[in-house]
């Protein structure tokens, strides 16, 4: 903490070397500036680190509430079990084909959506109004409607909708469960994808674009040199926070498939879920968590220090 | 690809404006229409389902589907004598309250991120923003025990602390958004005028962020309302959620497909109506975050 005072000490003495204040001053004058910081880090801190602290301890024992009295240290073997395990590297697939995709498709439906709506035309408004209304509706009552009023395979929606063209109704929830969750996730998160490009869109410098009319610039060519890179760190964003929420997903899954059949349809989140509090596995549970929230670090520094490198070249 | 060429075409021509108003000429027309297919493509689910919560359940679950039918709200009667109250009075508090404790936290918070910009000021962005990576899963087993231990399970206050922490992050670095938009003359007159911290903050500062910090609040309200997975796993009878209330509905005594879409078309109604009509600031919310 000391540096960090010293530091911001010396920055503030190079700011205003034309006042010189006595460093006791600048000091208090620091901590001043900084307290208004403290309650929310200090909250954070402990509800977030130190429950992650347990975790790492808990998976270093053998401890399964079903085996009363075997709560015992075990070093890395719950580890070691983990990677032997071929339902976890199973969920841990589920977990990228659903992030990834739902991502991707959300974030492409998005764009193509926002470009629709960023024009006048009659009844604007409500179209758009109508695009955000999943993003607005509780996943659970979302995934409600996907895996019963839609998917179900004797009065859904979709069968329905195929029997028109003459094609047999599927059971979707247990032939395609990764595809079935993947369509309400997908539905779900583009109108959020939606929103941040639209927003997007409607900061975009009018002038710039009518110097680039102006110039003679189709359509095509003002959106891949004008429209596009303007778009970039709200893309950015967009795949970043869906990303941070979609890798937990554990509503639609628990609802519609409950990872089934079998455990076709677990991502990681439900199957750390079943190990905790359906099999008491409190050690092997804890693993788990240690080594996605260490992949998912892994993944989101390089996502986190991206979107900041495009933050510091604006400001 | 069609629709893009008619668009370039109209859009090219040098008098016409940037953007094609109105929807005019074929290419306008056809877009249009294929915004409207796809928005009520979007929006189907949604309006099946409140058709099904006014359907008794024999329409309900018939193949083919009711299109037309004599509404009622014997399923809406049926979710309100089942208990649902409980579970609304638990939502609201734990939604309220951690708002109105995101608020407290973040804007003080964003508020010293966004007019002090020291070197580590990044950091404690980045800290913040990284504690959204980490995956609940992760921190659900011991959170469980130590509730435990308290003697806080199946508490409101328990799902409050969890719901301030998961919506702090976003909260702070939205707000940090809006008051970096602020002016710094507009800072410098009232430290001139000698306005404290607070007073700056309460005469000044929050006026002008009033918009952001709507849209702040209802992103919290958003997410806490919604929120299953800590609810399903640290509430039971006493301080259960409207998401458990339905997912119960839905397991415990078959499916009754019309009074669960009762039950979930009221559960979604609060987030929908406030996302309605605060959209403006919703969007200003979510690409605040972009932009600054």
């Amino acid at each position: 903490m000391a540096t960090l005072v010293e530091k911001h000490h010396r920055r503030e003495a190079d700011r205003r070397d034309e006042v010189k204040t006595p460093a006791q001053l600048q000091r208090a004058e620091a901590w001043r500036r900084r307290a208004p910081l403290l309650p929310a880090l200090t909250f954070t801190i402990i509800v977030t680190q130190v429950p992650f602290l347990v975790t790492i301890w808990y998976s270093l024992r053998s401890w399964n509430l079903l085996r009363p009295g075997a709560d015992r240290f075990v070093g890395l073997s719950n580890y070691v079990d983990l990677f032997a395990d071929s339902t976890f590297r199973q969920a841990a697939l589920n977990s990228v084909i659903f992030t990834l995709g739902c991502v991707a498709v959300a974030m492409l439906l998005g764009i193509g959506l926002a470009l629709l709506l960023d024009r006048k035309f009659v009844g604007q408004g409500l179209a758009r109004t109508l695009l955000i209304t999943p993003f607005l509706i509780m996943p659970v009552a979302g995934a409600m409607i996907w895996s019963v009023s839609m998917l179900n395979p004797t009065y859904g929606m979709v069968n329905w909708l195929i029997g028109l063209v003459g094609i047999n109704p599927v059971d979707w929830t247990s032939t395609y469960p990764v595809l079935s969750i993947l369509i309400a996730l997908v539905w779900q998160w583009t109108p959020f994808m939606m929103l941040l490009v639209l927003a997007g869109l409607q900061a975009q410098p009018k002038d710039v674009l009518e110097a680039a009319q102006m110039d003679g610039a189709g359509w095509g060519k003002t959106f891949v040199s004008i429209t596009l890179p303007q778009l970039r760190r709200y893309i950015e964003l967009g795949v970043l926070l869906g990303a941070i929420y979609v890798v937990n997903t554990f509503d639609q899954i628990y609802l519609m498939t409950a990872g089934g059949p079998g455990t076709a349809s677990a991502n990681l989140p439900f199957y750390i879920y079943q190990r905790a509090f359906l099999g008491f596995d409190i050690g092997q549970a804890a693993a788990m968590g240690v080594v996605v929230v260490i992949a998912t670090i892994i993944v989101a520094t390089f996502a986190l220090r991206l979107i900041f490198r495009s933050f510091e070249q604006k400001d | 690809m069609t629709t893009t060429t008619s668009l370039e075409a109209r859009t090219s021509a040098p008098s016409r404006s940037p953007r094609p108003d109105r929807g005019s000429g074929v290419g306008g027309g056809l877009l249009t229409a294929l915004t409207w297919v796809i928005a009520i493509a979007f929006f189907f689910p949604v309006a099946w389902m409140a058709l099904t919560a006014f359907k008794q359940e024999s329409e309900a679950a018939s193949n083919p589907p009711t299109w037309f039918f004599t509404p009622t709200l014997d399923q809406f009667r049926s979710v309100i004598e089942s208990g649902a109250g409980v579970y609304f009075a638990n939502s609201l508090i734990a939604t309220g309250v951690s708002t109105l404790l995101v608020i407290a936290l973040a804007v003080p918070a964003s508020y010293a991120l966004a007019i002090r910009p020291v070197k580590k000021t990044q950091d404690v962005l980045f800290f913040f923003m990284s504690t959204k990576m980490l995956p609940v899963v992760a921190v659900i087993v011991p959170i469980y025990v130590i509730a435990g231990r308290l003697h806080v399970l199946d508490t409101i206050w328990t799902l409050v602390v969890l719901y301030t922490a998961m919506n702090l992050p976003i909260a702070v670095w939205m707000m940090r958004s809006f008051f970096q938009e602020i002016p710094g003359e507009v800072l410098e007159a009232a430290s001139m005028d000698g306005a404290g911290l607070m007073r700056t903050l309460r005469t000044v500062l929050i006026p002008m962020v009033a918009p952001g910090l709507a849209a702040t609040a209802l992103i919290c309200v958003i997410f806490a309302w919604n929120e299953f997975f800590f609810a399903l796993n640290l509430t039971a009878a006493r301080a259960a959620t409207v998401p458990i209330f339905i997912t119960s509905t839905m397991t415990s005594e078959g499916l009754f497909l019309a009074r669960l879409s009762a039950a979930s078309l009221l559960a979604s109604l609060p987030v929908l109506i406030a996302g309605w009509v605060a959209q403006k600031q919703l969007v200003r919310g979510l690409s605040m975050g972009a932009i600054k």
